[in-house]
């Protein structure tokens, strides 16, 4: 391997520095990836006002409260006391880390001392935020307010999700890219294994030329299509924001791609067996059933990984030829137009976008190899 | 609701079952017109030749069919269209052209799709090369790679919808949630609406699908290094040669077929990508490209097809050099292999 | 019955004549090797009697019919690839029966034959294996045994031994001999380059070289009166010396050919000794060779055992007379 024979040449930066830019990369670019999962699951109120890093780990923030009313004032040795916990009927039991008696300077004592007032008064809050109100005299009118600093530690909560997929119709939308996307990665794959084999092996008069073709449409651009396909549907009437039609248009845009790999992979198989198999008596078709196809399995997987991630991923096709009313809107579209109308709560966003990438990330990192495989095929060539 | 998933899971049957039912009837009816079990040997050789010829038809004909409506009929059809009027009825010659030329946003998105094909295929072949050594030499460099790569899993919605996670805006004094200006606070700078600002929102925006696409970029790299034959290191060594010298004189020339293949597949992805322009900022801001100019305009007004048609054929001509670039690829390596 | 008739058969690809004008008779279960350098056109020869390569012109008959245009799997032949090719993602079972399959045969009919196969080969405990779970030897025997399970009259061997290491080599010759003896009503046609395998599993050999027959027979007839220079030089092991100018014209040829196993090596001159001095000797144990540099060119001589002769030695090597052979100027036999 290259890399044995580079590691035996000294480098001017150490090992060391070398894991550290690798790392360095790859919290660069699954930064922004985690920045919205983790958003996803804080409270709506913290996502808008503090930034997701601070959600991982505990963070100090200043509070205040106030003390019980005069009503709950008891005579103890000459003095009047209130005493309780700050965080009765808050949501749940908390850390006190510091308090003070003027809102500019909620840090000043720390927990278990004395702050003394210049009348007289004194306020004990402990750690648990129970807390020893002292007056020399009868206390009157509403309580007394206490600052002070609490750890909050890092709350999450699933009622984005809850939002996001029943009220704001992320869940239909869930449903209808599965509709789109399974068929549309299924047919193709048939369609262009019976074509790749024809162009790989049988007998057709001008062949090289079908395959120039096959790899010129490679890179025609979706754009090409749009506009006649769109006119042709609607003079079928028919076919227009139909789920058939969309179906049919992602087997046909995705042909190209299924035929150039099939048709490299099933070349490379070894001609003997083909041979074989033809003096044998098989005719093609049944050395295509029972020999060609089983052998081709991971290409196939490949294909079926690449149209699932691209159709899945897709929006211009969807709304071209499904449309955008709500019920057939794919995830992608109803994502796109939750930014535009709700573009200010990052916690509906930040959910539907991570409920859209969720499908796709398991797909990808499950069948990793059969997609590399994929990428790979016709894409490296030698020098 | 289960009605929709029912109809899918019946459509998935009826697709796969018609196709399966084409492939095996038309091949059974093939060999029932023309047996090949009769005594009659002339006429066995015949029908066998018959056969041979007329089969790889059948198993063409579907795809050849559906590439033909979806893919080659447009392509001229939309050459047709860019030559007629919004709704295609009357022919104006190149009145669309001219209007092209003429128009602020078209010109916009020249520039700024020049800007795109100068900037983002460039930054992630070499970043993907950079890439690409760095992590053949560590031991988790697959894990590594995974990570590079993961966003090309995502949508580009999903990633613009990420990334302006990231943009986001609060005035000074409020605490940033995005991660860029929380950044740029943490220096000492002061916070910015990027997408909006002139001339660098559009390297933001380009920076989402380096983002994406610089994983691709890693792995065919990672892949093509790993193929330079280890002989040549090993004699550069022998001669003397530093890694640097190693890495620019030897390795990167055995490998600049690849190079091309990436640079020239992440180009036309560029002039393809449309998302994300349409859900960071939908063109405002003077970020407007080609792709979306021509969905816009495709559904404006109810639809000008016209001048869709002639952004649509402009795109086709800038990937028409690498179109015919591969297939002359292509027909060398026909010629010398199978 | 099945013998095979080549008629003036021709082959071409596009403008380049790859077999001329073979004219060739095989007998019923004859094993025939044919043998040559590499391009020679033994492959396409075979190919082209399988039914995988077309005949530009000529006939070729099999059992006494015209098979030019008929397709491999009805000319009642089987063939044994190179590589085998067994099909990796079936078991033993199914890569012999799937001949069978598609005769449209009973299943119950091909698992008896296909049993009675997996038996003669000693193949029956692996019959669920895959491939890739057997040794080189085995799976050589599993493609023998799809060639047999279809009853063809004829088995067409391509280089079989080929991508086997030397000791495999040898084993695996043993069994083709053995299923020749086995089957001796089945014709069976080789092709290999190496002319061991060819003198010792072939009923006759057909020589070719760039296309055409050089000569057809037995392999002692090969040995004892090669027709030409080429099939001289290329049948033993090594090579027949062919030595022009003084001695051939003293023996009244344009080439006079010995083998070094017929050269007396002598010490003191003599008629018709042709005098040298040893440049290289190789001792192998049972034999040693001498390479002698003499003024027609550089001359190989066997001796049995050890030799005395050291580099340098200077030696006269006599012919034995009876082992002669002369070639005119056309590099054909003089009788």
């Amino acid at each position: 391997m290259a890399s044995t024979v580079m590691n035996r040449i000294r480098l001017e930066p150490s090992r060391f520095a070398l894991h550290l830019a690798v790392i360095l990369i790859v919290l660069v670019w699954t930064l922004p990836t985690a920045g919205i999962l983790v958003s996803s699951l804080r409270d709506k109120n913290l996502i808008a006002t503090s930034g997701w890093w601070t959600a991982l780990t505990t963070t100090v923030r200043s509070a205040q409260s106030r003390t019980k009313g005069p009503d709950a004032q008891v005579e103890q040795g000459g003095k009047f006391v209130i005493s309780g916990n700050l965080f009765e009927g808050a949501d749940g039991p908390g850390v006190v880390k510091a308090f003070g008696t003027r809102v500019a300077k909620p840090d000043e004592f720390p927990p278990g001392t004395v702050a003394a007032y210049d009348d007289g008064r004194s306020l004990t809050v402990n750690v648990d935020g129970s807390y020893v109100y002292t007056s020399p005299i009868k206390l009157e009118g509403t309580g007394q307010r206490i600052f002070y600093m609490t750890s909050v530690p890092p709350k999450f909560t699933t009622e984005n999700y809850n939002t996001v997929l029943f009220s704001e119709g992320i869940g239909r939308a869930f449903v209808n890219s599965l509709t789109v996307t399974i068929p549309a990665t299924i047919i193709p794959i048939l369609i262009a294994a019976f074509a790749a084999y024809a162009l790989a092996w049988m007998k057709i008069p001008g062949r090289g030329f079908f395959i120039a073709v096959i790899v010129g449409l490679l890179v025609v651009p979706l754009q090409m299509s749009l506009i006649p396909l769109l006119k042709l549907y609607n003079a079928t009437g028919v076919l227009p924001k139909t789920y058939l039609g969309i179906w049919l248009a992602h087997t046909g845009f995705g042909l190209p791609f299924a035929i150039y790999l099939l048709r490299s992979y099933i070349a490379g198989l070894p001609r003997d067996l083909i041979e074989s198999a033809q003096v044998d008596g098989a005719n093609d078709f049944k050395i295509f059933r029972r020999i060609v196809l089983p052998l081709s399995f991971p290409a196939l997987a490949s294909f079926a990984i690449f149209q699932f991630l691209w159709v899945w991923n897709d929006l211009l096709v969807a709304m071209v030829f499904l449309g955008t009313e709500k019920e057939k809107s794919v995830l992608t579209y109803s994502l796109n137009s939750l930014l535009g109308s709700r573009g200010g709560n990052w916690e509906i966003l930040t959910a539907s976008a991570f409920i859209t990438i969720i499908v796709p990330l398991l797909v990808f990192f499950s069948l990793q190899r059969y997609f590399v495989r994929g990428l790979l095929a016709g894409s490296v060539k030698g020098g | 609701m289960t009605s929709q998933i029912f109809s899918a899971f019946i459509t998935v049957l009826i697709g796969v079952g018609g196709c399966i039912g084409y492939f095996y009837g038309s091949n059974a009816l093939l060999d029932r017109l023309l047996p090949i079990d009769a005594s009659n040997d002339a006429r066995v050789v015949r029908n066998l030749k018959l056969q041979s010829t007329i089969r790889p038809w059948l198993f063409l004909l579907p795809a050849l069919i559906l590439l033909v409506i979806y893919l080659i009929y447009p392509v001229f059809q939309t050459l047709w269209l860019s030559f007629h009027d919004k709704a295609g009825d009357t022919f104006v010659g190149f009145d669309n052209y001219a209007w092209a030329l003429n128009d602020q946003g078209f010109r916009t998105s020249i520039f700024n799709n020049f800007l795109w094909l100068l900037i983002v295929p460039a930054a992630c072949t070499f970043l993907g090369l950079v890439i690409a050594v760095l992590t053949d030499r560590i031991w988790w460099g697959s894990l590594a790679k995974s990570f590079i790569f993961l966003p090309m899993a995502i949508s580009f919605v999903g990633a613009s919808v990420i990334w302006k996670f990231v943009y986001d805006y609060r005035e000074q004094g409020q605490e940033q949630i995005g991660l860029l200006n929380a950044i740029v606070e943490f220096f000492g700078g002061s916070p910015e609406v990027w997408i909006s600002l002139p001339f660098w929102n559009n390297i933001f925006l380009m920076v989402i699908l380096i983002w994406i696409q610089t994983g691709f970029a890693t792995v065919i790299l990672g892949a093509a290094l790993r193929g330079v034959p280890e002989d040549t290191l090993e004699a550069a060594v022998i001669d003397g040669a530093g890694p640097f010298k190693i890495f620019w004189r030897i390795m990167v020339p055995q490998i600049m077929p690849t190079i091309i293949v990436v640079w020239t597949t992440i180009t036309v992805l560029v002039l393809k990508v449309f998302d994300i322009v349409l859900t960071m900022t939908n063109g405002q801001w003077d970020t407007q490209v080609l792709a979306n100019l021509m969905f816009d305009w495709m559904f404006r007004g109810g639809g000008d097809f016209g001048r869709g048609a002639a952004i649509a054929i402009v795109i086709m001509l800038a990937v028409l050099p690498i179109m015919i670039w591969n297939i002359r690829q292509a027909n060398a390596e026909q010629k010398g292999g199978h | 019955m099945a013998d095979i008739k080549l008629t003036n058969l021709n082959k071409s690809y596009g403008a380049v004549h790859i077999l001329k004008d073979v004219n060739l008779s095989v007998k019923s279960g004859e094993f025939i090797v044919f043998v040559g350098p590499s391009g020679c056109g033994k492959s396409t020869l075979l190919r082209s009697i399988c039914g995988l390569e077309n005949i530009s012109s000529g006939v070729l008959e099999i059992d006494g019919a015209v098979v030019n245009d008929v397709p491999p799997s009805k000319r009642g032949i089987a063939m044994v690839f190179q590589s085998y090719a067994l099909y990796p993602h079936m078991s033993v079972y199914e890569n012999i029966s799937f001949a069978l399959e598609n005769q449209g045969l009973d299943r119950a009919i091909i698992k008896q034959k296909v049993e009675k196969v997996a038996d003669m080969l000693q193949l029956t405990p692996y019959l669920t294996r895959l491939p890739k779970a057997l040794s080189g030897g085995q799976r050589q025997r599993v493609a023998i045994g799809r060639a047999i399970v279809r009853g063809a009259k004829v088995f067409l061997f391509d280089e079989p031994l080929s991508n086997l290491d030397a000791a495999l080599r040898v084993q695996t010759r043993m069994e083709i001999a053995k299923l020749k003896r086995d089957m001796p009503q089945t014709t069976m046609v080789y092709v290999t380059h190496d002319q061991v395998e060819a003198m010792t599993l072939a009923d006759r050999i057909v020589v070719l070289q760039a296309g055409r027959v050089e000569q057809v027979g037995t392999p002692m007839e090969l040995y004892e009166k090669p027709g030409n220079v080429f099939v001289a030089g290329f049948i033993g092991s090594p090579k027949m010396n062919l030595i022009s100018g003084g001695p051939a014209e003293r023996a009244k040829c344009k080439t006079l050919g010995i083998r070094p196993e017929h050269l007396d090596v002598e010490t003191k001159a003599s008629a018709g000794a042709i005098a040298g001095v040893v440049e290289y000797a190789e001792v192998l144990g049972s034999d040693s060779f001498l390479y002698v540099a003499t003024e027609n060119g550089l001359i190989t001589a066997r001796q049995n055992g050890r030799t005395t002769h050291g580099n340098g030695a200077k030696v006269y090597l006599k012919p034995q007379n009876e082992h002669i052979h002369r070639f005119d100027d056309n590099g054909q036999r003089i009788a």
